[in-house]
């Protein structure tokens, strides 16, 4: 039997009560009038000149409706701009991308010009600054919410990435990983309270206490209000609150039940007389694989992906998927490295760790290939109403965006490459820490750009929520790991697993 | 000096392993372990050197990437730009995206190609190529294992017997 060290357990509560300090100073620091708002940007301003036309793509944004078109034209302004710098080599090329330039701003005059005139110093006029202010204003007041958001959904998924791994191993009939599974167990406790936090944000959200999800505020259904979004208007049918809580809701109970009726089981298979706990578990698997890829996929596109409600990509469930996947994965790892470091699991070898880490690797490069995937498409097809995703993150998250690749993909594939260094505890450990920091810096880059916009920063909401929640997951998970002998001795698999080497 | 070595043949992987296990405890010289299929752990049980094949692979996959680099670059960027879509090919960084497919396509043709090339050359074998195993039946269903005899020939003979072998030859080396 494992017991929660007094250390680590005080650590726990440190980071929780550091966290939720940060929390609230979050909250608190957020401003409450445009009159905060404007002085906060009179001092960024004075220190940066350039920003000021950085601003100017989100403040579009405003009136939902159109903000995609204007960042089309923009995008296509850059273009055109791009292909007009090389008129010497190929003129008709470069005609045919200015004709497409002209369109496209032709298109949306009205913006073309907000641009033009906020691009010239000052010369906006006294309504485009006060809407303007609103906007920033809603994006400060988004940020400690989005902070949360963000930390809650990254360890929540995290959890439930270790629970398809685990069904997946008991699916399978895996031989190697039996000695595993309390550790798993272990990690999946924290789903329940992960998830009972995280509807709490769903239900903040749909009582308007925050603006996380544009398509939550009824104006923009309204065909009379000046805030009618008419992308928004023919998807109501799927986008709607009731729809939204009620599909959560379904979809975490029956994650939790799974989760309750696995261990059950496997507690129940250390004293059985026969298998019939780990068959009805092996059933349970089954269902709970197909049950999960279609409600995973649908949650993506809810909790996720509707944060930016004109845009959709058909593989972002995947997408997703593979990111908590990993990073699921790679707390197994550490976690089976912390308690074996600690002189617990004493039948784990460098194999388990092995597997595990080639696990790792290779998730971490079908994470890059769904990625490269989604990215490579839009950004060759160049739909407007597509590319803006991409634009804003190229534009605005330049360092979180292209540094998430290094920490997902170049440097796991680099360090773990190697067949001896999957097996050394220290590499282990070390990529498992950036594999997880860029995986929450990817669903980070998920949630951020449509909730604050450019005024993202990483700081004491955002590393307070982060704090907040590794406190709880490690509480939560160590005292789980307390309940159940480390070794599920009744597993049919489990001498297979104890004697795996290879 | 004649040139005499043991054939023990063993007809179960598991027989072989442990019977390889005794045979490097008691100190004899492994020749050569002629196998149908690759037996897991079997180098590392023989005490073989570490493949350095991956090394290989490795190095070919990065030629294969600066290849296919360059060979882009050469096609679609100098030789002969061409605008698919809106976007012009004047500069390789902007369309790299595009040639990402590509170049990771060159990168697997290489490693994979010649690994095996390098794996053949390695292992001595190429078309036509006369087969080295002793005995027919190593390709089906025994396993043949091949000790060096220094004068103890008759010790030897009694060892593999009692290691499972199903057959204990003594066999004069060309």
């Amino acid at each position: 039997m494992y017991t929660f060290s007094s250390k680590l357990k005080t650590f726990s509560f440190v980071l929780m009560i550091l966290g939720a300090i940060g929390i609230g100073i979050g909250f608190m620091a957020a401003p409450k009038t445009i009159e905060d708002v404007e002085k906060l940007l009179a001092d960024s301003h004075h220190d940066h000149e350039a920003a000021h036309v950085e601003k100017v793509a989100p403040h579009a944004e405003d009136a939902h409706v159109v903000a995609d078109t204007v960042k089309a034209a923009v995008a296509h302004v850059a273009d055109s701009t791009h292909a007009e710098a090389h008129t010497t080599t190929v003129d008709s090329t470069a005609h045919a991308v200015d004709t497409a330039a002209v369109v496209a701003v032709a298109e949306a005059p009205a913006h073309a010009d907000n641009h033009d005139a906020h691009t010239k110093a000052d010369a906006h006029s006294h309504d485009d600054h006060k809407a303007h202010l609103e906007h920033v204003l809603h994006q400060l007041q988004n940020k400690p919410w989005a902070a949360l958001y963000v930390a809650c959904i990254f360890f929540m998924l995290i959890s439930v990435g270790v629970l398809a791994f685990y069904a997946i191993q008991y699916a399978a009939q895996a031989g190697w990983s039996p000695i595993l599974f309390r550790v798993m167990e272990g990690i999946t406790a924290y789903l329940l309270p992960g998830s009972i936090i995280f509807f709490v944000l769903l239900v903040a959200a749909g009582m308007h206490w925050n603006h996380l999800f544009v398509w939550m505020d009824p104006e923009v259904v309204n065909p009379e209000s000046v805030k009618f979004d008419k992308l928004i208007f023919l998807k109501k049918g799927w986008l709607s609150v009731g729809r939204f809580l009620g599909t959560a809701a379904i979809i975490l109970i029956v994650w939790n039940y799974v989760r309750f009726k696995f261990v059950k089981n496997s507690i129940a298979q250390d004293s059985a007389e026969d298998n019939a706990p780990y068959k009805r578990n092996f059933k349970l698997a089954a269902f709970f694989l197909v049950f999960f890829i279609v409600s995973e996929s649908i949650m993506s596109w809810d909790w996720i992906m509707s944060v930016d409600p004109h845009w959709y990509s058909t593989l972002f469930g995947w997408y997703v998927f593979a990111s908590f996947f990993v990073s699921g994965i790679t707390v197994i790892a550490m976690i089976t490295l912390y308690l074996k470091s600690k002189g617990y699991l004493e039948h784990v070898n460098t194999s388990h760790i092995h597997d595990l880490a080639k696990f790792m690797f290779g998730i971490s490069i079908f994470w890059t290939y769904l990625w490269f995937s989604q990215f490579m498409l839009i950004w060759y097809s160049n739909i407007p109403e597509e590319v803006t995703y991409f634009v804003t993150r190229i534009e605005h998250y330049k360092l979180p965006f292209f540094g998430m690749l290094a920490l997902n993909f170049i440097f796991p594939l680099l360090i773990l490459i190697n067949t001896d260094f999957k097996r050394l505890t220290w590499i282990v450990v070390m990529a498992g820490i950036v594999i997880l920091f860029g995986h929450y810096i990817d669903f980070f880059n998920m949630i951020m750009p449509a909730t604050v916009g450019d005024q993202w920063f990483i700081g004491i909401p955002e590393i307070g929520a982060l704090m907040f929640f590794l406190g709880l997951f490690i509480f939560v998970v160590f005292t789980a790991l307390t309940k159940a002998p480390l070794v599920p001795k009744g597993n049919p698999l489990i001498e297979e697993s104890k004697h795996f080497h290879y | 000096m004649s040139n005499k070595v043991i054939h023990a043949i063993y007809n179960d992987d598991d027989v072989l392993m442990d019977a390889v296990k005794q045979t490097r405890a008691a100190h004899h010289h492994i020749e050569e372990i002629y196998t149908p299929f690759p037996v897991h752990g079997l180098d590392k049980a023989m005490g073989l050197a570490p493949t350095r094949i991956a090394i290989c692979a490795f190095i070919y996959g990065l030629i294969g990437l600066s290849i296919y680099t360059a060979l882009m670059n050469y096609i679609m960027i100098q030789d002969w730009p061409q605008d698919i879509g809106g976007k012009p090919s004047f500069s390789y960084i902007d369309n790299m995206p595009a040639f990402v497919p590509i170049m990771f396509e060159g990168t697997v043709f290489f490693a994979a190609h010649l690994m095996v090339i390098t794996f053949y050359m390695r292992s001595k074998l190429w078309p036509f190529k006369q087969a080295e195993n002793p005995d027919v039946r190593t390709t089906d269903d025994h396993f043949l294992m091949e000790v060096g005899i220094h004068g103890n020939e008759e010790e030897l003979v009694s060892f593999f017997t009692n290691t499972g072998a199903v057959e204990v030859k003594v066999v004069e080396k060309h």
